[in-house]
């Protein structure tokens, strides 16, 4: 039984369809790319698997590790071992990103009946976790994502994953406003957490990622639908070409 | 149609009958200050919604709560574990039901350089100190409840610390409001707080309940902060459930003076803590900071007046509520800069998070510039919880209440962050995270 998997899946938000059809089956081990133009609905499919309101399933169904996911709340998907690393981290003031991420490992950590880490097991585990990143005790003890660059929020995504360690982590266009060395960083770190029993849905609109992170598969959603896939060679083929061979006037 | 004023207030058709109790029934001044202040009662009777200054506040519930004045008989024999704010080391003055404790006080020992004594002993000993320190209510409608406590003040504490000296030992005033059953008491603390020149000190109030009954508390403190000195001013606002609160701080800041306030609100029925600044001196810096918890059916009002009299000084204030239930929240921040008041820099926030639909939030900012070289800035917001914070920290695990709670807790890290000592922002934070979570609580025990 795959990981995850996606049957005929509709989206509508505010009415409006989005999603028009998805069918998709990840497995175990499996780095899965999807590829598309502005506005196919990529960020829209990472929203619907985190479960974000507003966001309504008219048809199919997303089941994960063989649950129906439309019966979870997003912190329930979250326990369930589900991750999205979003493409604009939110800042949120007055929370410290240590407590942050120690009531988060904690939550989980609950949810599968362990004990919770105190306060200095806690800054063990994170520091390590955190030093491959380039992530230092400051960034730790600032507001999440409060006045950090492009590059810091994403690498604290990253953090955020490896301190969670989902099965599945869905990485939405995680490779926007990086520069090629925070680009490294954050393929390395992704690639430090892959094993036989995770798997990665990589969302982007660029080729340039996958040089680093290597995909088994790799979809081109276009329209809400995926129109093709194949193996990591139609990445490069899709660099090559752009997406206008699918959906007429939006070129990439 | 509303009407102008209410005008059958029990407690101002018994002052004749409470008078020859009060304090000073001797001593000239104090006799034409209360004959002045309930004249101003009579005249005017409690302020309605038609008076500007209570636009959003209305004290219908109070005028109609049958007060009658506190007596001295009061039993209690401690201050309620864990009730007060936890104050290192501080040195205690209780009041209980306005009136001084002695037997529950620390006034043998006060630290060095402090000197304090009842307002009732006072008056009777040594009534010629007190003249020009209690200063009458202001004139007029918007001065009743100050009036009030002119006509009725019969206790509190004169503290003078002594110039120069820097008191390293918290002074802690804690006010006990102690309901008596059938009754709705009244008390009227009067406080004179002198902070010598180039003093340093800190001052904190605790107002709090013993009991469930409904009892008012309409308290006034003169403050004068002397040229150079530096005055902390801290003060948690958690009176019984069905109290009403109403406290005016009058404060006057010389050259160079650092008045430094901070006020949480968490309790009472009903409650307004007003402050009135007055920058005399040149230099002189005013914060006004505080933040507000209000659920059920509590009513919670700052208002605040800094008037900027003299040039290059600086105010601030930051205030950050959150109220849940039906509560209804006000704050009313007027800055004056008067004409001589040149290069005053001011700036004041007020941000409030809504909890639910039927909670409501008054916020009116006003600034009253004369001087040209100014600069002087304002904001005022009311919102809910951020969407996108919420989802975000629920796709990391974390379930919809502890979510609520950390970013409620967060919002208002910002308003406790503002004061400058850290013990007491300790304190605070903790009487903040004690009504987050009794809120938690509360939606557990609802859900089972």
């Amino acid at each position: 039984m795959a990981l995850l998997e996606i049957r005929n899946l509709h989206v509508t938000v505010e009415n409006k369809p989005i999603l028009k059809g998805i069918d998709l089956a990840i497995d175990k081990g499996e780095v899965h790319a999807i590829m598309g133009p502005n506005g196919a609905g990529k960020s829209t499919l990472s929203y619907v698997i985190a479960g974000r309101d507003g966001y309504e399933v008219t048809d199919g169904q997303i089941l994960f590790d063989g649950r129906d996911l439309h019966e979870l709340e997003p912190d329930e998907r979250a326990c369930a071992g589900l991750f999205l690393a979003f493409q604009y981290p939110v800042e949120i003031p007055g929370v410290t990103n240590t407590t942050f991420l120690k009531t988060a490992l904690n939550s989980l950590r609950k949810s599968r009946g362990e004990g919770e880490l105190d306060a200095m097991q806690f800054l063990k585990f994170v520091r390590e976790k955190a030093k491959p990143l380039g992530i230092g005790d400051d960034m730790l003890k600032r507001a999440v994502n409060v006045g950090f660059s492009g590059g810091e929020k994403k690498r604290n995504e990253i953090l955020q994953l490896a301190v969670l360690e989902p099965m599945l982590a869905v990485l939405d266009e995680t490779d926007s406003g990086l520069d090629i060395d925070a680009l490294k960083i954050v393929a390395e770190g992704v690639n430090m957490l892959r094993g036989p029993d995770n798997a990665t849905l990589l969302i982007t609109h660029y080729q340039r990622l996958l040089d680093y992170i290597v995909p088994d598969r790799v979809h081109v959603l276009a329209d809400g639908r995926i129109v093709k896939s194949g193996g990591k060679e139609l990445a490069l083929e899709l660099e090559a070409k752009g997406y206008a061979q699918f959906s007429g006037a939006e070129a990439a | 149609m509303a009407k102008e004023m209410i005008r059958d207030f029990s407690l101002a058709a018994g002052f004749e009958e409470a008078a020859s109790q009060l304090p000073g029934s001797d001593v000239a001044w104090l006799d034409a200050l209360r004959a002045q202040g309930i004249a101003a009662i009579r005249t005017h009777g409690l302020p309605t919604r038609r008076v500007e200054a209570w636009r959003y506040t209305n004290l219908n519930a109070l005028a109609k709560a049958g007060l009658t004045p506190a007596g001295s008989d009061v039993e209690l024999a401690a201050v309620p574990e864990g009730a007060a704010l936890a104050v290192d080391g501080a040195c205690r003055i209780v009041l209980v039901n306005g009136r001084l404790r002695r037997d529950l006080s620390d006034l043998d020992r006060l630290p060095d350089g402090v000197a304090a004594e009842g307002l009732a002993e006072s008056l009777r000993r040594s009534p010629a100190n007190l003249e020009g320190l209690i200063v009458p209510a202001p004139r007029g409608r918007d001065g009743v409840l100050a009036a009030l406590n002119d006509a009725f003040m019969d206790d509190g504490v004169v503290l003078k610390i002594e110039a120069g000296a820097s008191i390293e030992t918290p002074i802690h005033l804690v006010s006990i409001g102690v309901p008596v059953a059938g009754q709705a008491i009244a008390f009227h603390p009067r406080n004179v707080v002198v902070a010598g020149a180039g003093s340093h000190a800190t001052l904190v109030e605790s107002h709090i309940g013993a009991g469930d009954g409904s009892y008012f508390s309409n308290g006034l403190t003169d403050v004068t902060v002397g040229k150079g000195a530096t005055l902390t001013h801290a003060k948690l606002q958690d009176e019984g459930a069905a109290a009403f609160h109403v406290a005016l701080i009058r404060a006057k800041i010389a050259d160079d003076a650092v008045y430094d306030s901070f006020v949480l609100q968490r309790g009472g029925e009903l409650a307004r803590h007003e402050t009135h600044a007055s920058i005399e001196g040149g230099g002189a810096e005013c914060r006004l900071n505080g933040a507000y918890l209000g659920a059920g059916g509590q009513h919670v009002d700052n208002t605040t007046v800094i008037d900027h009299k003299a040039p290059g000084s600086r105010s601030s204030e930051v205030f950050k509520g959150v109220l849940a239930g039906h509560a209804r929240g006000v704050f009313q921040g007027r800055i004056v800069v008067h004409r001589d008041a040149q290069q005053t820099n001011g700036h004041q926030l007020n941000k409030t998070l809504l909890l639910s639909r039927a909670a409501e939030m008054d916020s009116k900012p006003e600034l009253v510039i004369y001087a040209d070289d100014v600069k002087c800035s304002h904001g005022a917001t009311v919102g809910e919880l951020s969407e996108m914070e919420m989802f975000y920290l629920r796709t990391r695990g974390i379930d919809e209440p502890t979510a609520r709670d950390m970013l409620v807790s967060a919002f208002l890290s910002e308003a406790v962050s503002e004061l400058r000592d850290e013990g007491l922002a300790a304190a605070f934070a903790e009487r903040i995270a004690g009504w987050v979570d009794a809120r938690h609580e509360g939606r557990k025990e609802q859900a089972a």
